[in-house]
């Protein structure tokens, strides 16, 4: 079995462009949720979402590159060349080496509803251009990102929900650990429009504190009233420890552990068991006891059910061993089909820089949530180890497990 | 109607601004496909690009002799003059 490590990171998120950004707003506890008033104006009950500036890729991909890219392929392209970078991934290495792309990503909803709308206005097919068919579809980011870095690997996209990204890696990290593969770049990539979320905000899923947008979000918090939608894109490459040594790569961490399980309930509402059964399999995995994990990013997205289950699985699990817990979701707002992979960038950020992000907007923890260790302000402490939650309508979760490299 | 040498000026400035293609390589003998570069999906897009500056649909059927800048040009002001 090989092992399996993190080689290179990257991030366009609400809490900044690059990982340097991200770390500092991470450390000063920085909100990236706005009111949108154009939400407001077309009918959401929510206007809350994070919010993110569209990288400009003209002069930097050419034309054919760019037209079958959604807004979400273009922050991963982003987040993708910061991670192939520090990875010291070049083009020589792309076309001698069989490397993969497994992306998670559950929706492209603006190319479907611009392309649908052209055809209804001319009544014509050939009226929609060339890109609307590769924007569209679930699998856009791996397979616009394949062709543009020219991978000759493994190549789909995982689609599980909320939980997508955390999947991706977890699939990564088994085909790595088989020896099917030797490098992969992995992530999750997640559109922020209002096309992509009206469905959602249906729901009464989000939170409607709009007079107080970067206190919206506050997971575990007893006046919590809702998620805040968010987006962005998250690349980890994930490499065979043979392969990084020989390279000389730098190790940002060590990934050890995948947990899975389905709720077999409900298709929104979260339950217990589900999550436990999958941070349990991680750590069975990883081989680890619960008082062995020193910090756990909470998929909590400060919804009033949610975080309670959630809380309530954790204590399960870990009991008296009470590691520590934050929800990095208080300040990026619901990272959604990116978020498994963002979070690990997150949490890796802290254990490679000492430091672990609070829960801002944290105040008073519900009665359930206040059995957990939780983290209200940043805390400098050396991490070794922590695992990280994601779990997605379907009642699909996914647990991993990051340890620091040590040799 | 649109002068032969306007139309050969509208349809550079749309190759240029819309598929990007590089002035200098904007040479009436250049062949579309082997010279310019304009693949399958290209023309995809040059569909929607003629209709929407020049209000006429291209026929695929019609296309099969325009290799040629040239022919592109005389391929649309001849269809610029029958509509």
């Amino acid at each position: 079995m090989n092992r399996v490590v993190i080689t290179g990171m990257g991030i366009y998120s609400v809490l900044g462009k690059n990982l340097s950004e991200v770390q500092d707003s991470l450390m000063k506890g920085r909100s990236g949720i706005i009111f949108d008033p154009l939400r407001k104006a077309i009918g959401f009950r929510s206007a809350l979402t994070g919010t993110l500036d569209r990288p400009v890729l003209k002069g930097i991909l050419d034309r054919r590159m760019r037209v079958g890219l959604p807004v979400q392929g273009e922050y991963a392209y982003v987040a993708t060349m910061e991670a192939l970078k520090n990875a010291f991934i070049d083009e020589a290495f792309l076309d001698k080496i069989n490397v993969g792309i497994l992306y998670g990503n559950d929706s492209s909803a603006v190319p479907v509803v611009e392309s649908v709308d052209i055809l209804r206005q001319k009544k014509d097919t050939m009226m929609i251009g060339s890109g609307y068919i590769f924007q569209s579809m679930n699998s856009t980011v791996s397979m616009n990102l394949s062709v543009i870095f020219k991978l000759k690997g493994i190549n789909f996209t995982i689609s599980g929900a909320c939980a997508s990204a955390s999947h991706a890696l977890g699939i990564g990290y088994l085909l790595i650990r088989q020896g099917l593969q030797d490098v992969i770049i992995c992530g999750g990539a997640q559109e922020i429009n209002p096309e992509s979320t009206a469905s959602f905000d249906a729901l009464n899923a989000f939170s409607i504190r709009e007079s107080e947008p970067t206190k919206a979000s506050r997971p575990f918090d007893r006046n919590r009233d809702g998620l805040v939608p968010s987006g962005g894109a998250a690349t980890i490459i994930l490499e065979s420890l043979d392969s990084a040594l020989r390279r000389g790569a730098t190790i940002f961490g060590e990934m050890i552990g995948y947990g899975f399980s389905s709720n077999g309930e409900h298709i929104s509402l979260p339950n217990v068991d589900g999550p436990a059964r999958a941070m349990e399999m991680a750590l069975k995995d990883a081989g680890m006891k619960p008082s062995e994990i020193e910090y756990i990013n909470a998929h909590a997205t400060s919804t009033p059910a949610g975080d309670s289950n959630e809380a309530m699985s954790i204590s399960q699990v870990f009991g008296e061993s009470k590691p520590l817990v934050s929800s990095t979701k208080s300040m990026t707002g619901h990272e959604m089909w990116m978020g498994g992979a963002s979070e690990i960038i997150y949490s890796c950020l802290m254990m490679n820089n000492s430091f672990v992000a609070p829960t801002i907007n944290l105040e008073n923890p519900d009665e359930i949530s206040a059995r957990l260790n939780h983290v209200f302000s940043l805390t400098y402490n050396d991490l070794h180890v922590f695992l990280s939650n994601s779990f997605g309508f379907g009642g699909t979760n996914s647990s991993l497990i990051i340890r620091k490299f040590d040799g | 109607m649109m002068q032969q040498q306007e139309i050969i000026k509208k349809i550079n400035q749309l190759l240029i601004e819309e598929i990007e293609i590089d002035e200098s390589q904007l040479s009436p003998t250049a062949e579309l496909k082997k010279d310019l570069g304009i693949d399958s999906l290209d023309f995809v897009d040059l569909f929607v690009i003629i209709e929407n500056n020049f209000g006429f649909k291209m026929k695929s059927e019609e296309m099969a002799d325009v290799k040629t800048l040239q022919d592109f040009y005389n391929y649309i002001y001849k269809r610029i003059q029958t509509n």
